[in-house]
């Protein structure tokens, strides 16, 4: 019997064709939303794109509010000081600091663990080498994790070095363009920024082109545009934060 | 022609392997790549030698049955199917490593042979309509916008030949997987379905044991059917979308 051609008498029977049986009652799926995302690949990733993006926001004001050194001390130590009474009366001095801090260490941690979990699952999903291998991705994206990792450490080093002074030497609280200056006069204080910055920039050019991906905005005819801006942003973001090393190497800021 | 292989010979699927060196002579540039190895397992059963075990059934591009790495790329030098590489993209005296596709979820059957089954048990999650269709006529009396009907197309082009997975750095399924959830969620046929679908499906794709999707591109590239990237990121926005709805149709 022709099972292909039977048309379902139940069908027949009905009115339109937009109407279409009940479908099957699936159960009740994970109780949370938030433990369903996180177990899957693909929510995991999710989270990976919006913390980063969270990061990539806060980068953006930062490097802009970097750029307030090449108008002085004066300046520069005004913004410094009006981050920690933003948002007075309302919020008490430097609440605002903190609860962006707070926002920033969840970030980099999610971020960080999510990347963890699912690199581990990728190089378990393909135990064995091919003999021979083309390889043709760009640099970029062959860096993220070894790139991830150089931020992370980044991280930690400059919080130790302009935020908590520890490893600053002849650093004074509460003078941060003086602080920026001892930085970048010396020469491994330049490196280390130059070639975190440099890594932040390759991290930036997949990761901005690869969570538009991953948040499902990905489409053939838009490719292009996204990895231009991608670049673009990139290129801004580690141009501007390079721009202060070389200004105080240049003597520009002093 | 005369071309030195180095295959992958494996006796089973728990035995260890090791690439092994044949030469084969003869190979004219009309033949298929299929052909070639044809060739030379007739050589090798003359010899009283096990011949090289490969997957292959419609050879025309359509089945998804045959593949395997040569010279690290899955399905070799073209975009296409291994059965529909020609000889002619190869020259005389050339090396060929030829290697199964590798992944933690495609275990080694047998030298070149690799369990897809797998791709099975995703496509039995969810890879399916519940409407009833009818029959031709009544294909009609749902209309389907053509732009619509040229998207389910492409990702309908999937033969599920498992090139994605090998060309992959993480063994991912997510091209295969984004392929089918495309193909049946933008359709009419498909909306009873669509936010189970993708759910289950990317369940049954983690659950199988296929890496995740570090945007890498190589399976796209691979793909002998041309199923775009983006297709990827589309499925991603089913699933936040489903996920957002608590699952429920
Ligand atoms: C703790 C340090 C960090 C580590 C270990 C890390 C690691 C990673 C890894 C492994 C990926 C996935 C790469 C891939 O797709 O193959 C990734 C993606 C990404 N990273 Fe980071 N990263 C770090 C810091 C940052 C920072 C500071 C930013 C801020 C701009 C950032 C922004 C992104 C973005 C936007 C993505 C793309 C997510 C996606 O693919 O959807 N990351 N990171
Ligand atoms: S044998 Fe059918 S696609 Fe190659």
């Amino acid at each position: 019997m022709a099972l292909a051609t039977r048309t379902d008498p139940e069908r027949a029977a009905q009115k339109g064709p937009r109407q279409r049986p009940e479908p099957p009652r699936k159960p009740a799926r994970s109780p949370s939303l938030i433990g369903s995302v996180w177990r899957s690949t693909v929510g995991k990733k999710a989270v990976m794109a919006v913390t980063g993006l969270i990061m990539l926001a806060y980068l953006a004001v930062h490097m802009l509010g970097n750029l307030k050194i090449f108008f002085g001390p004066g300046d520069f130590n005004g913004y410094a000081h009006w981050l920690r009474t933003l948002g007075e009366p309302a919020l008490h001095y430097e609440w605002f600091l903190w609860l962006v801090r707070v926002a920033l260490v969840a970030s980099v941690v999610l971020h960080a663990v999510a990347a963890y979990q699912l690199s581990r699952r990728d190089l378990a999903a393909r135990p064995q080498k091919y003999a021979r291998r083309r390889q043709k991705s760009s640099y970029a994206t062959r860096t993220m994790r070894w790139g991830g990792v150089i931020l992370g450490l980044f991280i930690v080093w400059h919080i130790l070095d302009l935020t908590t002074l520890t490893v600053n030497e002849h650093a004074e609280p509460g003078h941060p363009y003086q602080n920026v200056v001892a930085t970048f006069s010396t020469w491994y204080g330049n490196t280390i920024y130059i070639v975190a910055m440099l890594a932040l920039g390759l991290h930036i050019r997949h990761g901005l082109w690869s969570a538009a991906q991953t948040l499902g905005t990905g489409r053939p005819h838009r490719d292009r545009a996204l990895k231009i801006v991608s670049t673009a942003v990139a290129a801004v973001l580690a141009g501007g934060f390079i721009a202060v090393p070389i200004g105080v190497m240049t003597g520009v800021v002093s | 022609m005369r071309l030195t292989l180095r295959i992958w010979r494996q006796h089973g699927p728990n035995e260890p392997g090791a690439m092994t060196a044949y030469e084969v002579d003869g190979i004219s540039p009309e033949m298929s790549f299929l052909e070639m190895l044809d060739t030379l397992n007739e050589e090798l059963i003359l010899r009283g030698e096990e011949p090289v075990a490969f997957d292959h059934d419609c050879r025309e591009g359509i089945c998804g049955a045959c593949g395997m790495v040569i010279n690290g790329q899955a399905h070799g030098p073209e975009r296409t199917t291994t059965c529909q590489l020609h000889m002619r993209h190869f020259s005389d005296g050339d090396t060929i490593d030829v290697e199964p596709w590798r992944a933690a979820a495609f275990p080694v059957v047998k030298d070149l042979v690799v369990d897809r089954s797998a791709f099975d048990r995703i496509i039995g999650s969810g890879g399916y309509i519940s409407a009833p269709t009818g029959s031709a006529p009544d294909a009609h009396a749902t209309p389907v916008p053509k732009p619509v009907a040229d998207t389910a197309f492409e990702h309908a082009e999937c033969i599920g030949c498992g090139a994605c997975v090998a060309a992959c750095p993480n063994g991912s399924a997510m091209l295969f997987t984004s392929a089918k959830v495309v193909h049946l969620n933008v359709l009419p046929q498909g909306q009873p379905e669509r936010e189970s679908r993708v759910l289950d499906m990317v369940g049954a794709m983690d659950e199988e044991g296929f890496g995740g999707c570090t945007n890498t591109g190589e399976c796209a590239v691979a793909c002998p059917k041309g199923i775009p990237l983006q297709s990827i990121s589309m499925m991603n926005r089913e699933f936040l979308r489903a996920s957002m709805k608590g699952g429920r149709s």
